[in-house]
């Protein structure tokens, strides 16, 4: 029953040959809210790269005659339709801007992490009992430890910069990833076609990279998506207690912080950056989604041959 | 009309999937009769079990849509009966039995609290219930009936497991029991045994019994009547007699000519230097002895069957002699050389040597790796067997010698069939060159014509290549062709070693001829004398 069904696609698959970067972009044209989510964070990858060059002044110029003015109105210029801060900086600039210390904390922090505590998961799920044991121990340290109490630590000792504040999260959130990664090592390393490799004598650094790397990535990916929102938001508080980004500087974090006082009064000052916090981290868990099925052979049908699918 | 006890007609169930509308079930009609067995024959994807999931409602409406047709049970038509009511046909007079008794079984409740619960769901009272539950558990034959209330599923073994699922659903006195599959996952002798237990209790109880199967021999022992189902729809009806000695239908015919067993045995011919030679290899795991000092030699280019129950330690052997598992003793001469206590950068020589195929294809290939890949991985691990730039041409080249088209070199493992997957994983073994080849019941998973294509697949590579194998099945038939020597394993021991004609024709030990009569034959009259010549030897 399944299987004519999808030797028919198949045919249809093997039929025509295109170039992969066609294939890609065709599949991502049928999922919308993955091509809107690609859309937005390229959008956001613009504003982080070429906001602080264009509007880099504007940010930081103060109007106080502009003191916590309200969005949608356009009296004071088109700077000014998402309103003022308390200071009477414009917010629109303000978003743009911190943009790109956001990503840049958040992907660095989250990259981090990942490639870490992935290599560590697949050496602790993959290796003998003793080592996975000292890594496992390892985790167990790092997350019995208050996160926020380490960073205070680290960034005491060290000056608060981007690259500090990212090494700091990311050791934080190393064991999020290493348990993922060791348990489902764990489950894969049993699975008949590891035995069949190491039957043909493939090397362990082979099996661990060809065959069960490639099943752990989509439910890291994943992760990683979620975890990016969290990063953000760590960051912000580290900024509260004054070891995270400083001002003049800003993030998306700083600005939710920074806003919530007035949250009864002028909303806006919260609402703008944690919109573009929620709207991130929403186009990045579409677009993992879609690359989960991209990823898996048994799945990609859905994606080519369009229309509605049944999932 | 209304005289037969369970009556389906013109029946058709379709299924909508992306890939467009699938016709599972086309205009079939059957019928039951109080106290007869009815087995639907089919092989996987005939549709066999849809008109059994319909009766129960287990079909997911959407996608499944029952397009057209009547379920009548005692007259009335089940498909138009509202809920309430069906819920008090289903479970209560008529019962399910499934394949994986495991995978039915409430792991974290005793199989006394779950036979019990079953009937209080039908409104029995609590002492009444458990009386009921302690005599169905004596009468389907568990060993100390009150010890075992208080069991968990998984302290039983395989049989008895299916046999707790009979006990559960003959609770409601059922009028009739569906049977799915329910030897299939079973060792030879218990399946005889279980099958004997369901034609006892229905000449006790009156019951009717629809059992669905892709076996010939299930049929030939118990059924009273059989459909034979292809691709939806029904080719034949008769008694296995007259289905099995005078097939109307191609499809009919078919299958019983792919039936294992019938050809000519195969003499050994090669002497001389063994090719492998292994002397007292044991194994255990904790106080278990999987492996007790098994011994054997094998020619170039010579089959090794070997055969036994599940826990008889072949796939040990196996497993062993691939150093998938380290033995604790006993050595393994490969060309007098010692497997066994090879180091690993010679045994990375001897990989390539000796190959194994797996049970089940869709768990030895990477799902995530292309046909091409999964192949041309042999030679990236052992890049002196071939330049890289002929590997495509050697891929197109072994996928037509194992009977697939290059061009499904392009596409995954999940776009084939069961058996089209083993000749991927046959074609990746052959990659490597091997000498040997080790199939651990590398046809047990496929269906009987499949299965038969596969061995015929195998033997031809075997007198093409020469290259010889170790056979790992736990049915007697399926070897009997295929071997020049068969070995007859047991609770880790080799009981009986000999030529293929030696077992067959004159087993030496009893428990190779209780093996051999528990076998089911697909004729129903050699399967009559089976039955006797069983009774004969368990008395």
């Amino acid at each position: 029953m399944t299987m004519t069904q999808t030797l028919e696609i198949s045919n249809r698959a093997d039929a025509r040959p295109k170039g992969a970067i066609r294939t890609v972009l065709g599949m991502l044209w049928r999922d919308k809210f993955a091509l809107a989510a690609a859309i937005f964070l390229l959008i956001i990858i613009a504003c982080a790269v070429f906001g602080p060059m264009l509007f880099g002044d504007a940010a930081l110029s103060q109007n106080l005659r502009s003191r916590n003015l309200p969005p949608f109105s356009i009296k004071n210029g088109w700077l000014y339709t998402m309103g003022a801060d308390s200071l009477g900086r414009p917010l629109l600039p303000r978003v743009v801007v911190a943009a790109r210390n956001t990503i840049l904390i958040a992907a660095g922090a989250v990259l981090c992490s990942s490639v870490v505590g992935a290599l560590l998961g697949l050496v602790a799920g993959y290796s003998s009992p003793r080592v996975s044991n000292v890594v496992m121990r390892l985790a167990d340290v790092i997350m019995s430890f208050p996160s926020l109490l380490l960073a205070v630590i680290v960034l005491y000792m060290l000056s608060p910069s981007v690259g500090n504040l990212i090494i700091v999260l990311a050791i934080t959130r190393i064991p999020v990833y290493l348990r993922t990664t060791r348990a489902e090592v764990l489950e894969i390393r049993q699975r008949m076609f590891v035995e069949a490799a190491q039957v043909m004598g493939a090397s362990s650094r082979r099996i661990v990279f060809r065959h069960i790397l490639p099943m752990v990535i989509p439910t890291l990916v994943t992760i990683a998506t979620l975890d990016f929102a969290f990063v953000m938001l760590a960051e912000s508080s580290l900024s509260f207690l004054g070891i995270g980004i400083q001002p003049p500087e800003i993030t998306w974090g700083l600005m939710v912080s920074q806003g919530k006082q007035y949250l009864a009064t002028a909303w806006w000052l919260a609402f703008w950056p944690g919109l573009a916090i929620i709207l991130t981290t929403m186009s990045l868990n579409l677009l993992s989604n879609w690359m989960r099925i991209v990823l898996d052979p048994a799945q990609r049908w859905r994606l080519e041959i369009g229309g509605k699918s049944n999932g | 009309m209304a005289d037969h006890l369970l009556e389906v007609r013109n029946l058709s169930v379709q299924f909508h999937t992306a890939g467009g509308i699938v016709k599972a079930v086309r205009d079939i009609s059957w019928h039951l009769d109080r106290g007869e067995t009815l087995a639907i024959l089919g092989e996987s994807g005939s549709g066999k079990s849809v008109s059994a999931s319909a009766i129960m409602n287990l079909i997911d409406m959407p996608p499944g849509e029952i397009t057209s047709g009547q379920i009548l049970f005692e007259g009335r038509d089940l498909l138009t009966m509202p809920a309430g009511e069906r819920r008090l046909v289903n479970g209560k007079r008529i019962a399910m039995i499934f394949q994986d008794p495991l995978g039915h079984l409430n792991p974290v409740y005793t199989v006394g609290w779950q036979l019990v619960e079953t009937m209080r769901v039908h409104g029995s009272r609590k002492d009444e219930a458990e009386r009921r539950a302690l005599e169905l558990l004596t009468r389907v034959g568990i060993p100390s009936p009150r010890d075992a209330m208080g069991k968990y599923p998984h302290q039983f073994s395989g049989g008895q497991r299916q046999r707790v699922m009979i006990a559960m659903a003959l609770a409601m006195k059922p009028d009739i029991v569906i049977a799915d599959e329910p030897t299939t996952a079973l060792d030879v002798t218990v399946q005889a045994e279980v099958l004997a237990l369901l034609d006892e209790l229905q000449s006790e109880t009156g019951m009717g019994l629809l059992l669905i199967t892709h076996d010939l021999g299930v049929v030939a022992e118990v059924a009273d009547r059989v459909v034979v189902m292809n691709a939806g729809e029904i080719v034949e009806t008769g008694t296995p007699d007259a289905v099995y000695h005078n097939p109307q239908h191609p499809y009919t015919r078919k299958l019983i000519a792919a039936a294992p067993g019938r050809g000519e045995i195969h003499e050994p011919s090669g002497n001389g230097e063994p090719l492998l030679r292994v002397v007292g290899m044991t194994k255990s795991y904790g106080a278990f002895q999987a492996l007790k000092h098994a011994s054997f030699d094998l020619q170039p280019g010579e089959t090794m069957a070997v055969v036994g129950e599940s826990g008889s330690g072949k796939s040990t052997l196996a497993r062993c002699l691939l150093r998938l598992e380290q033995a604790d003793s006993g050595e393994a001469l490969w060309k007098g050389r010692d497997l066994l206590s090879m180091p690993p950068k010679e045994l990375f020589g001897l990989r390539r040597q000796i190959q194994m195929v797996f049970q089940d294809p869709t768990q030895s290939l990477n799902p995530r790796m292309s046909v091409y890949d999964l192949i041309a991985e042999a030679w990236m691990i052992h890049p002196e067997i071939l330049p890289k730039n002929q590997w495509r041409e050697r891929v197109n080249e072994l996928l037509s010698q194992v009977g697939l088209l290059p061009e499904h070199a392009r596409r995954y493992p999940h776009q084939f069939s069961g058996g089209q997957r083993q000749r991927i994983a046959i074609a990746r073994a052959l990659a490597l060159q091997p000498e040997l080849i080790v199939c651990d019941e590398a046809v047990s998973a496929l269906d009987v014509s499949i299965q038969a294509q596969v061995i015929a697949l195998l033997d031809k590579l075997r007198r093409e290549l020469k290259i010889a194998f170790i056979f790992i099945a736990h049915d007697l038939p399926v070897v009997r062709d295929f071997a020049d020597h068969v070995m007859v394993m047991k609770t880790g021991e080799i009981v009986e070693l000999g030529t293929a004609r030696e077992i067959f024709e004159n087993p030496r030990q009893d428990y190779t001829r209780r093996l051999l009569a528990a076998g089911l034959d697909p004729d129903p009259e050699i399967q009559r004398k089976r039955s006797e010549e069983r009774e004969r030897l368990s008395a």
